[in-house]
């Protein structure tokens, strides 16, 4: 199926985006398919969640639309509409801005702000720094087909997304919006999308399979993502944890970053493209409010693994939670002064990720 | 917690982070253990509990996926442990489904080796591997994979030394006492013994997985060109096949 597909509009004249340069790794994200793991279909989604927020709000989107999740180098895009609105939000990037006229020099503009572009010009998106992941929203948002409720790439299983795959060059994305009508736009100065050093865990399902050595060297150690990370698992080098006895368990469930040590003693957090069930014991889970931070992390970046227990794991979620509602409301005018209708606007949203929430939780 | 008394079973509640909680009956891959596995789903399924968000049954254990803001992980791990309490260790009929299975060498690269491994002539591979009814402990791996079980003593081998780069979907597989399907052409390492047409993942499908934990499957052989016709027919999606109650269940 992955090979099979090409990603074409649905007509000539449709609202798309042109893929001139694809990037490495450019799939569509949201957060997930949630509810389908007894089946074997893992959840994917997004793996860093505050960025796709920030890039969604800033184009006025709900914060869980489906974008484009860049890995290390953004694609070149092409605008197929009247006009799109989009931002980017993600790892450091030199971003430009291409007139179809190749004579004027590329203009580059700030990332975490929209930007109006029109029809022939260009996005192109640069190498990433700090952060290895970014997000690039469409006001209205990609007219893909959800697949059992999510249009999340889970590329290796060919499922979801664009043709349940990466992009490449030449496909045509089709979009939701035919134009973008004008308006200020919004920027979101201080989003905090660091990259962290430590990350907490809460051990367990399974550390008592290790022997307590073994759980010592691995909250003691620093360890260091390797280039085999991808949005399956991050894979560590560093000391070796030690097992109890043996390392071949019967299989069970794998929840997000739950961090399993094969045989060899290194441990790989397992991400959003998780297999759904698995053989090797899992020594600690990350907890889900560092999950955003840890994708971030670039191969050959060091981290260590901090204890933490349940209760604190939970406030810091609620923490996490609390300050992606609040994102909406920092949402200023890009050109710095006030403006009463970007403020409005910022309302409204504020007004409607509360409604949004508040859905989710009934 | 306490090893626990025989009788009833006393599971182990794991933590997995701040999102999920394992609900452990056992270490091993036990038709019993399965049971209480599949019946604690089924109670979970009926409650309801608000923040639960997917429940996730494996060979031995059962995993709650949970939004720690709507249900507390100590409050969920209570209602668990009470849902698990006097659960019923019998197996249930489940739903039926017959595959047929081609166990032709054409279709079934590793029956020679299996042959010469157990001292069984193809033929006889096939009378003794489709002779069982299969348990479908979970599915997995891979988006539709069915662990079933339990193979036949007498067939009952290690994954091969040289696993596959590329198993044909459809491939009916053994290793240990495990039978699988493979859903979708993949890497493997189990010896294949035969193919059937249908699609046990087709995303032409409303719900593409065809099995789930819980369902029984018998392997009706089929010659070569029988499989054919029917794998051709899989492949317009013409090939529609429902499940069968189970011997005993009352519906």
């Amino acid at each position: 199926m992955s090979d099979a597909a090409d990603i074409v509009a649905a007509s000539p004249d449709a609202p798309a985006l042109q893929v001139v340069a694809p990037g490495p790794s450019t799939t569509l994200q949201d957060a997930g398919r949630i509810g389908h793991q007894r089946f074997g279909i893992p959840v994917s989604g997004a793996i860093d969640a505050v960025a796709l927020a920030a890039a969604n709000l800033l184009v006025g989107n709900p914060p869980d639309t489906a974008a484009l999740e860049i890995a290390y180098l953004g694609p070149t895009l092409t605008i197929a509409a009247e006009s799109v609105r989009l931002a980017y939000a993600g790892g450091a990037a030199t971003i430009e801005v291409l007139d179809e006229d190749s004579a004027t020099p590329p203009k580059k503009i700030p990332p975490l702000t929209s930007v109006r572009l029109r029809r022939g010009q260009s996005l192109r998106i640069g190498g990433l720094s700090g952060s290895v992941v970014g997000y690039l929203a469409v006001a209205g948002g990609f007219d893909a087909a959800p697949f059992l409720g999510s249009r999340s790439t889970h590329a290796r299983g060919g499922l979801g997304g664009f043709a349940g795959r990466a992009l490449r060059a030449g496909d045509v994305l089709p979009l939701v919006a035919s134009a973008a009508p004008e308006r200020d736009e919004l920027t979101l100065p201080d989003l905090d999308l660091a990259t962290p050093q430590r990350v907490r865990v809460v051990l367990g399902p399974q550390d008592d399979m290790f022997s307590e050595a073994g759980v010592e060297t691995f909250l003691a150690a620093t360890y260091t993502v390797t280039a085999a990370t991808d949005r399956m698992g991050m894979r560590l080098d560093g000391p070796t944890i030690a097992h109890r006895d043996g390392f071949n368990i019967v299989s069970d469930g794998i929840a997000p970053g739950a961090i399993q040590v094969p045989g060899n003693g290194k441990p790989i957090v397992l991400l959003a493209d998780r297999q759904t069930t698995g053989g090797y014991p899992k020594i600690a889970t990350v907890i889900s409010a560092d999950l955003p931070g840890l994708g971030r992390l670039a191969p050959g970046a060091t981290l260590g693994f901090e204890r933490v227990d349940l209760d604190t794991a939970v406030a810091a979620r609620r923490a996490l939670a609390t300050m992606m509602q609040g994102m909406a409301a920092r949402l200023v005018p890009a050109g710095g002064g006030v403006d009463i209708e970007a403020r409005l606007l910022a309302e409204n949203l504020i007004g409607g990720v509360v409604d949004m929430h508040a859905d989710h939780q009934a | 917690m306490s090893n626990a008394t025989r009788d009833p079973p006393r599971p182990r509640i794991l933590t997995s982070g701040d999102t999920a909680l394992v609900v452990e009956f056992g270490s091993a891959i036990d038709r019993g253990v399965s049971a209480l596995v599949l019946a604690l789903t089924e109670r979970l399924e009926g409650a309801a509990l608000p923040g639960v968000t997917e429940l996730v049954p494996t060979f031995r254990s059962l995993m709650v996926h949970y939004d720690p803001l709507v249900i507390a992980p100590a409050d969920l791990a209570a209602r668990l442990e009470a849902m698990a309490a006097g659960l019923d260790a019998v197996e249930r009929p489940g739903r039926l489904w017959r595959l047929p299975a081609c166990y032709d060498p054409a279709v079934a690269p590793d029956i020679d080796d299996v042959a010469a491994a157990t001292g069984l002539t193809p033929d006889e591979i096939a009378a003794c591997h489709s002779a069982e009814t299969y348990h479908v402990y979970m599915l997995g791996y891979l988006p539709g994979f069915p662990y079933m079980g339990d193979t036949p003593e007498p067939l009952r081998l290690p994954r091969r030394t040289d696993p596959r780069v590329k198993v044909p979907g459809g491939s009916i597989a053994i290793a240990t006492a495990m039978t699988a399907v493979y859903a979708i052409e993949s890497p493997g390492g189990w010896n294949l013994i035969g193919r059937t047409p249908v699609r046990v993942w087709d995303l032409r499908r409303e719900s593409p997985a065809l099995l789930a934990a819980g369902d029984k499957v018998r392997f009706d052989p089929v010659p070569l060109a029988a499989f054919e016709s029917l794998a051709a027919r899989a492949a317009e999606g013409t090939l529609v096949i429902t499940p069968e109650p189970a011997p005993g269940d009352a519906a």
